[in-house]
């Protein structure tokens, strides 16, 4: 085949060399959900059977959950679906600058939903007092959504090292450090998205113990200046290594990759929807 | 249509340039081509080799284990030793034993019998493989470590494995080794699922496939539909065990028997797991020797699809005596005797197969026949089972043990050793005499049914199971004498059985193409298959695919234009490392979770270490991309004049 086709030439929907047209890595995702979706479910069980037999002295889920914040993590999460549906879209047209806008707009997204993911455990270990240990609630809470929350964060890591992969450059003769220099891309990646976190979520601390005052501001940044150094560095490497230097090696025959990893993200938000209704809202009626 | 051929969905050929991290190894012989390989007959193969040796360690822990109970007040073995034995006998013989050697004909056959170049995922493949072999090793490192081996029982009912009451490492390792079991299977199960549907030569529609790849696509289903039952009820104890959570513990408002009912929820179709495999091998063995095509082979077909959706509503019939109430038990009590339809459809069929058929009775089709006859009084026993009433007085006896080694021996691994008969032709070109393969099929069916017929009795007499002694005066000292003899016998009938395979593998008679003038597909390639299986792909004209082939040679020779792979050379991929280096991680890290104490820093160091080999290996893997080579082969036979495309 010719190793760039030109834009539009393939038909997404049917391949040739499959006994069915669907193309293997599609196939193999969608068994795969079936399989997880029997993950979730036996998690999901588990929780609802024990919310019908709570034991004595088991916290109040309505006392502990604060539904404000997660209705707003759980609209971000449905709004990332969309930015990826877009990624989709836009590697089968071989538009590579789309793909990558849309592709980090989903991480960012994912990590969004993450944070309050963070602040939240730490929300209801710190001040609710609701550990795994401590309640047969916690245990199937922390348990279930800390499940849902690593199939989130495996998809940000699949989503970065996709968004790294697509700068790999078609003539590597002329480039022979590409490999270190992806190596690096996930690097600064990496470093940006935990120490930005970290940096946001110390932040919310420090004004709910301080209040919302310029000295509990003086106090973030004298405690946390190198880390912020660091953060900023690490965003600088990013604008630095996410500049375009085509052409490269991945093009819209790598459409099939992207739209498997398409596949397990809207899988994944899906079963928060699922999570969201079983866990949270069931409290409310 | 070249089902591995390049097409847009594959990464271009041409990367001129790749960092050392990309070497792909090429070497054909020797440790690294066998590390690396990525051939379905090779993984095949490798899976087999493992599951004998299991299967041995099995038998040993089998026979300590009758040797303990041959007479009352015995102390072979101690009471502590003796549930380790029986916990790891079963353990051993389903997970890395019956499921690895089905794995091993999944692997070797159902490729070839579809008429494809390899599975759809060849690297996914060898990653089963090596994950399958990491689980083995942690289940069973406890005999060589001070914790001892897992002493839980098969089913690890809690709250007797949670911390509490099996306070040492054994039961993680146990947790961990099953996990990492589940890991194999559903990955292997999924690149199966892949593959039946998606590699199919030319002309093989849904309803030519041949019932063994029929069975082996249910099983996929099962497996990657049953496992994840199991997986979060290990997931829940381990997290009990290490992060003091409260799904199991009582005083918290855990209740133990949400464990059972998981437990079982994979647990029931993890025995059609066990048994389809062999009743699809039955399935091709019968109509070869009887020289008639399979009696009705769309409702065999169907009979196995209801059996693998039945298998997900029965699984509470483990469980009459727990008190579920009496809707809940008559529901399960009908749905089970529901599911021995099918089951009966399918002898019904066998038998209406060798039914006015000109019978060959050579090894293999003696093993098929003792199949069913066995197979058929587990099945008996098994629907006294489901009445719940009977039930309660049998349960936890041996007439449950009588029965389910009626099933697994004489179902699972009679239908099985003649897999492994009729096949080890293709396999290794060379064919087990007759006089020794039969001789070792009647003493295996002595021994077996000496070992457990007398089970049935001793289980109504009240003798329960997993008990190390029993006193004179309980009655079942004769029983229990007999049934170990038995058991010897039984394993002399295993040892004649694979010291002639061993010997048949080294100097046995050698045969040419299709020693049996078998049916399906993978007989018209000769022995052993080369590595490209199929030098053009064949075209499918009907059912019994190659038995058509050869009585209508006119058709089948028309030439098939732009199917030769000799055109062009046969694209093969490469052989890759990180497959093994992944499944290396992995057991790094399950190693060190299980066995890690509290305040133990250094082992969480080591897990680290595991996911991050894990990680990286599977990051590389994915970027090494599934390239390959083109072989021209120049005859039939694997003539290893390929080159480098790049």
């Amino acid at each position: 085949m010719s190793s760039t086709a030109a834009a539009g030439t393939i038909d997404h929907h049917h391949d040739p060399t499959t006994s069915t047209g669907i193309p293997n890595k599609k196939l193999v995702m969608w068994a795969f959900l079936a399989s997880d979706c029997m993950f979730f479910g036996c998690l999901i069980s588990t929780h609802l059977i024990y919310r019908l037999h709570p034991p004595p002295g088991v916290p109040q889920a309505r006392q502990v959950f604060s539904i404000e914040l997660t209705s707003f993590s759980t609209f971000i999460l449905l709004m990332s679906s969309l930015m990826m549906a877009l990624a989709v879209n836009a590697i089968q047209k071989g538009n590579l600058r789309s793909l990558r806008s849309s592709l980090l707009t989903t991480i960012f997204f994912g990590c969004i939903f993450l944070g309050c993911q963070v602040y939240e455990f730490n929300n209801f270990v710190f001040e609710k007092h609701m550990t795994i240990t401590n309640s047969i609630l916690g245990t199937t809470f922390f348990t279930l959504t800390g499940t849902h929350g690593t199939h989130v964060a495996i998809g940000v890591f699949w989503l970065l090292l996709m968004y790294v992969r697509s700068f790999q450059p078609q003539d590597t003769d002329a480039r022979p450090y590409w490999f270190l220099r992806n190596l690096l891309h996930i690097a600064v990646f990496i470093g940006a998205i935990v120490l930005t976190g970290y940096l946001l979520i110390w932040l919310a601390w420090a004004f709910q113990a301080g209040g919302f005052t310029l000295a509990t501001l003086g106090k973030f940044a004298g405690a946390n200046v190198l880390a912020a150094i660091a953060d900023v560095a690490c965003f600088l490497g990013i604008f630095r290594l996410g500049r375009t230097a085509g052409p490269y090696a991945f093009d819209e025959a790598n459409a099939v990759d992207v739209e498997m990893m398409g596949l397990y993200w809207h899988f994944v938000d899906i079963v928060w929807i699922v999570i969201f209704t079983a866990v949270y809202l069931l409290e409310y009626i | 249509m070249d089902a591995l051929a390049k097409s847009e969905f594959l990464p271009r050929e041409h990367v001129a340039q790749k960092p050392l991290v990309f070497w792909r190894p090429t070497a054909k012989t020797g440790i690294v081509s066998w590390l690396t390989t990525v051939d379905h007959k090779r993984i095949g193969f490798l899976y087999g080799l493992f599951a004998l040796f299991f299967f041995l360690v099995g038998g040993v822990e089998a026979l300590l284990i009758r040797l303990q109970l041959a007479v009352p007040n015995n102390h072979i073995l101690t009471s502590a030793q003796y549930n380790e034995m029986f916990t790891m006998h079963a353990t051993t013989m389903i997970f890395l034993s019956v499921m690895p050697l089905s794995a091993a004909f999944f692997n070797f056959i159902m490729p070839l019998q579809i008429g494809a170049r390899d599975v759809a995922f060849p690297r996914l493949n060898a990653f089963s493989l090596w994950t399958f072999v990491a689980g083995a090793i942690i289940l069973n490192i406890g005999w060589f470590q001070a914790s001892g081996a897992p002493a839980g029982g098969w089913f690890g009912y809690t709250p007797l494995t949670t911390r509490q009451f099996s306070p040492h490492h054994d039961i993680d390792m146990w947790v961990m080794g099953l996990q990492l079991l589940g890991v194999a299977s559903i990955a292997a199960s999924l690149n199966f699922v892949v593959t039946i549907i998606n590699l199919r030569a030319p002309g093989m529609t849904m309803m030519r496939l041949p019932v063994f790849t029929w069975m082996t696509l249910v099983t996929a289903f099962l497996i990657v539909l049953a496992f994840p039952a199991i997986t979060i009820a290990l997931v829940e104890l381990m997290m009990d065990r290490l992060f003091g959570t409260n799904f199991f513990e009582v005083s918290n408002g855990g209740m133990p028997i949400l464990w059972t009912h998981l437990f079982w929820v994979f647990g029931h179709p993890e025995v059609y797991i066990l048994i389809l495999p062999a009743m699809g091998i039955v399935s091709e063995i019968l109509p070869t020797f009887a020289r008639k095509p399979l009696f009705g082979y769309p409702i065999v077909v169907f009979s196995g699809v209801c059996i693998g959706f039945l298998g997900f509503g029965v699984w509470s019939h483990h469980m009459f005596t727990t008190g579920m109430g009496a809707m809940a038990t008559a529901a399960f009590s009908v749905t089970t005797m529901a599911i021995a339809v099918p089951t009966g459809v399918k002898i019904f069929n066998w038998v209406g197969t060798i039914w006015g058929g000109h019978l060959q009775m050579r090894t293999p089709m003696m093993f098929a026949m003792g199949f069913i006859w066995l197979f058929m009084i587990g099945g008996f026993s098994g629907v006294m089972h489901a009445a719940a009433p009977a039930d309660s007085q049998q349960h936890n006896s041996y007439f449950v043990v009588a029965h389910f080694h009626y099933v697994l021996i004489g179902g699972s691994l009679f239908g099985l050793l003649a897999g492994i008969h009729y096949w080890f032709p293709l396999m290794f070109g060379r064919k087990v005499s007759e006089f020794w393969g039969k001789l070792s099929f009647w003493v295996i069916f002595i021994g077996f049914n000496v070992t457990f017929f007398p089970m049935h009795f001793l289980g109504l007499n009240g003798m329960p199971r997993r008990t190390f002694t029993y006193d004179a005066n309980m009655g079942w000292a004769q029983g229990n004498l007999i049934a170990t003899i038995g058991a010897f016998i039984l394993a002399i009938g295993v040892g004649i059985y694979f010291t002639v395979m061993i010997y048949t593998f080294f100097n046995g008679e050698r045969v040419g193409r299709d020693p049996w003038d078998a049916r399906t597909l993978e007989w018209s390639l000769p022995n052993p298959p080369p590595e490209y299986n199929y030098r053009s792909l064949p075209h499918v004209r009907a059912r019994d695919s190659w038995w058509y082939d050869k009585h209508n040679p006119a058709e089948s020779h028309k030439p098939e234009a732009g199917h030769d792979g000799a055109h062009a050379g046969i694209h093969m991929p490469f052989q890759s490392i990180y497959p093994f280096t992944a499944a290396l991680g992995l057991l790094v890290g399950g190693f060190a979770v299980s066995n890690m104490d509290p305040g133990t820093g250094h082992k969480l160091i080591v897990a680290l270490i595991g996911l991050a080999i894990v990680v990286g290996s599977i990051y590389l893997w994915s970027l090494e991309g599934n390239e390959g080579y083109h072989l021209h082969p120049e005859d039939e036979e694997p003539s290893g004049s390929g080159h480098k495309t790049h």
